[in-house]
């Protein structure tokens, strides 16, 4: 451990490599989290699918990205109607199919399930949410199998030079970073700004003025849930792009998620995205200095630390009883 | 609230007929231990859930030497002969419904001979329960080192345990060393192991080869099993320049390492890792994979054969003749077919179905196969088979270690993959 530290003084590229892969990293989660902000914010739904709609974004993203040939027929029966080679697409291009198909799908579970559990306790959202990531995670493994699946983005890799030492920096990621920073603004701008943004806000506040306000709180809730899952099979996109995919890999995404939001906030969207990219950091410094083994224990441990800290300043401030 | 307990005296009926159905399906199936002409084994394999593909390819494998051996006449025990047949359950890739099945083939379907299921874990799951009933079972998909230290008396198992896995790697980075002219003790190896049982496995195994040429670890990184970076270890892998990589992660530790190594450009002279195959690097990654050494339980180009089989080769075309959709034969199914070979051989030398008398015939097996010599130590595990290397060449496998197998030379230093 003590070794790795002197490493890092030593040789100072190393920290710019930690600090710019971590945020790479970051990037992603945030994006996650972010959606889970939103839902768990306007909705009080602490949706627990949220890993799976990554990874069904990162299997969007495999599946048009790969050369297939395409059989539609009746089923149950031999007949084939149409069949057809689906040419393979760069898979970045493969963004703005992920977006509208995940925002469809969210759409259609929010009136299947969400719905109906959105005005009950805690334990049944987090109940069906669950049972929703099983049955995702299944229904993925049955139709993708359980093997390990990437897209292959093909870019290539920069050698930089800082401080003394080469760092790489894979164009894949940095242009990751930058769609992540695109999707965030402009789902900042759209909240701000659209009439729908200010009335998923209005709702997130009180829903129950809203609705005397004429707002229509069920759309709202529709549409926060969908625009939740449409960021989320973003995120997949570029998961599928950078790592790895798999039918069961959907709950780390869920965790750093469900940390993300807890230590920054859900009202605080600045807080999430820097949480998030934080988190990114802790993660590789935590794993170069005391070993991968302790890279999630730094970031739970960060995580209680900032509970802390959080439980003391609200000790300090007076509260009204609620 | 009548209408609450009519729910629930509704909900009660359908359970009972659930456990009236259950127990009607596991009372209608015999005594199944042997029937007629025909002798039954039972196995719970992972046909759904995360091991569901590593599940079939075991499923075929033991398929495939069934349908061999009872084209040959099948199993002469007694002067009388017999046809095999698996009666398999699906264990949904989960060790607690793994136990369940088993208990269920034994007590309910009367099996008195297993064969394994897939993993490691779902063997470890398995073996109490064949162990209680005195069930011999010859497994081909748990290699855990773990599986051998507990006195189990009818466990046997055809494959290489998983501490020899990439202990090779070391004496190949030895020999190496020293064609260099540099001492095997000037070797810096650097590791990375996921935090599950079989890598760490994996892991004491190279640390014990390490020590013994006295290898200096300068990094000893345990990979959590839910991560799909390994950025920071490769960043400290760039700063300390070892001579050795080894990783081991199952199929997402492949992958990423293969991924990240490209893309972040790092060099060592010798890369290992476990799951190559299963992790499909070379369809996936194609040039950047080259150079890379993964240990193999059995490859098709090896000298081994049999009079079931014919040679490793043969057993490969039979295979892909069986099973069109597989481009290459991944040895998790030719491990599974010498298995029911073992079982076979045991009937025949014990001429009995006497479970004692056929624990004890699979206990003294010693026979060659085209998987590769199988002899079970007083654990159960082999001891002939060694594990071989293979080296990544263009595209291809190639055996490169150890050298009496060896069909190519090893190409060192491993290049760093093009940008």
């Amino acid at each position: 451990m003590l070794n790795n530290l002197d490493l890092l003084s030593l040789a100072p590229y190393l920290n710019v490599q930690l600090l710019l892969d971590g945020l790479f990293i970051g990037a992603t989660f945030a994006l996650a989290a972010y959606g889970l902000a939103l839902v768990w914010g306007v909705m009080n739904v602490k949706n627990l699918a949220q890993g799976e709609f990554v990874i069904m974004g990162g299997y969007i993203a495999y599946y048009f990205a790969k050369d297939s040939v395409v059989r539609i027929g009746i089923p149950f029966t031999d007949v084939l109607l149409v069949e057809f080679m689906k040419p393979g697409i760069h898979p970045l291009w493969t963004l703005p199919i992920a977006i509208p198909i995940m925002f469809v799908f969210g759409w259609i579970i929010y009136k299947l399930i969400i719905r109906r559990v959105i005005e009950r306790d805690l334990f049944t959202s987090l109940l069906a949410t669950f049972g929703l990531a099983i049955f995702l995670q299944q229904i993925m493994n049955l139709v993708f199998g359980p093997d390990v699946r990437t897209a292959q983005a093909g870019f290539h890799t920069r050698l930089l030079n800082v401080l003394g030492g080469a760092v790489t920096v894979a164009d894949i990621r940095l242009i990751s970073l930058i769609v992540a920073g695109f999707l965030a603004t402009g789902v900042i701008l759209f909240m701000k700004n659209s009439r729908m943004g200010q009335a998923i806000r209005a709702t997130a506040q009180d829903a129950r003025a809203a609705r005397v306000m004429g707002i229509d709180t069920d759309r709202v809730y529709a549409f926060t849930y969908s625009l939740n899952a449409a960021i989320c099979g973003a995120a997949g996109v570029l998961v599928a792009m950078i790592w790895v995919i798999q039918p069961f890999y959907g709950v780390t995404y869920s965790v750093r998620s469900f940390v993300i939001v807890t230590a920054a906030g859900f009202g605080n969207i600045a807080g999430v995205i820097i949480a998030g990219l934080g988190i990114g950091v802790a993660e590789q410094y935590g794993s170069f200095v005391f070993g991968a083994q302790f890279q999630q224990a730094t970031v739970v441990g960060l995580l209680v630390l900032a509970l802390i800290v959080r439980q003391v300043q609200q000790g300090r401030k007076r509260q009204a009883v609620q | 609230m009548a209408l609450d307990i009519l729910k629930l005296t509704r909900r009660g009926v359908f359970a009972a007929m659930g456990v009236c159905a259950a127990a009607l399906i596991g009372g209608s199936a015999a005594n199944a231990k042997v029937e007629g002409d025909t002798i039954y084994l039972g196995s719970a394999i992972s046909l759904t859930g995360k091991y569901a593909s590593d599940g079939i390819h075991s499923r075929n494998g033991y398929d495939l030497a069934i349908a061999r051996i009872n084209e040959m006449g099948g199993v002469t025990v007694g002067g009388k002969q017999y046809k095999l047949k698996v009666i398999y359950y699906d264990d949904e890739s989960t060790p607690a419904r793994g136990a369940q099945l088993a208990e269920r083939l034994i007590k309910q379907d009367g099996v008195q001979f297993m064969l394994g299921p897939y993993s490691s874990g779902l063997t470890q799951a398995i073996a109490p329960v064949t162990e209680k009933y005195n069930v011999p079972m010859v497994e081909a998909e748990g290699a855990e080192r773990s599986l051998f230290t507990k006195g189990y008396r009818y466990l046997f198992a055809v494959l290489s345990t998983s501490e020899q896995y990439l202990a090779s790697a070391v004496a190949l980075a030895a020999d190496l060393a020293e064609k260099n002219g540099k001492k095997p003790s000037d070797v810096k190896i650097a590791m990375a192991f996921e935090n599950d049982p079989f890598s760490l496995d994996v892991r004491a195994g190279v640390v014990d080869d390490a020590k013994k040429y006295n290898m200096q670890i300068v990094i000893d990184d345990k990979l959590p099993a839910d991560l799909s970076d390994m950025s920071a270890t490769l960043t400290k892998v760039r700063a300390l320049q070892p001579d050795v990589l080894i990783v081991s992660g199952h199929n997402k530790g492949a992958v990423t390492a293969v991924r990240q190594l490209k893309e972040m450009q790092i060099s060592v002279p010798i890369v290992a890792m476990t799951h190559c195959e299963s992790g499909g690097i070379v369809k996936e990654f194609g040039d950047a994979a080259n150079d890379i050494l993964c240990p193999t339980q059995w490859a098709e180009t090896l000298s081994y054969k049999d009079k079931y089989m014919g040679s490793a080769a043969e057993y490969d075309a039979a295979y892909k003749k069986a099973y069109p959709e597989y481009q290459t034969v991944p040895y998790q199914a030719a491990q599974a077919s010498a298995a029911v070979l073992v079982w076979k051989e045991a009937f025949e030398r014990a001429n009995s179905f006497d479970v004692e008398k056929v624990r004890d015939a699979l206990a003294s097996t010693d026979m060659a196969t085209f998987y590769g010599q199988i002899k079970f130590a007083p654990e159960g595990n082999n001891i002939a088979k060694p594990m071989v290397l293979r080296q990544i060449q263009g595209g291809e496998y190639k055996v490169v270690a150890p050298l009496k197998w060896a069909s190519d030379s090893v190409n060192w230093p491993r290049k760093t993959a093009a940008n």
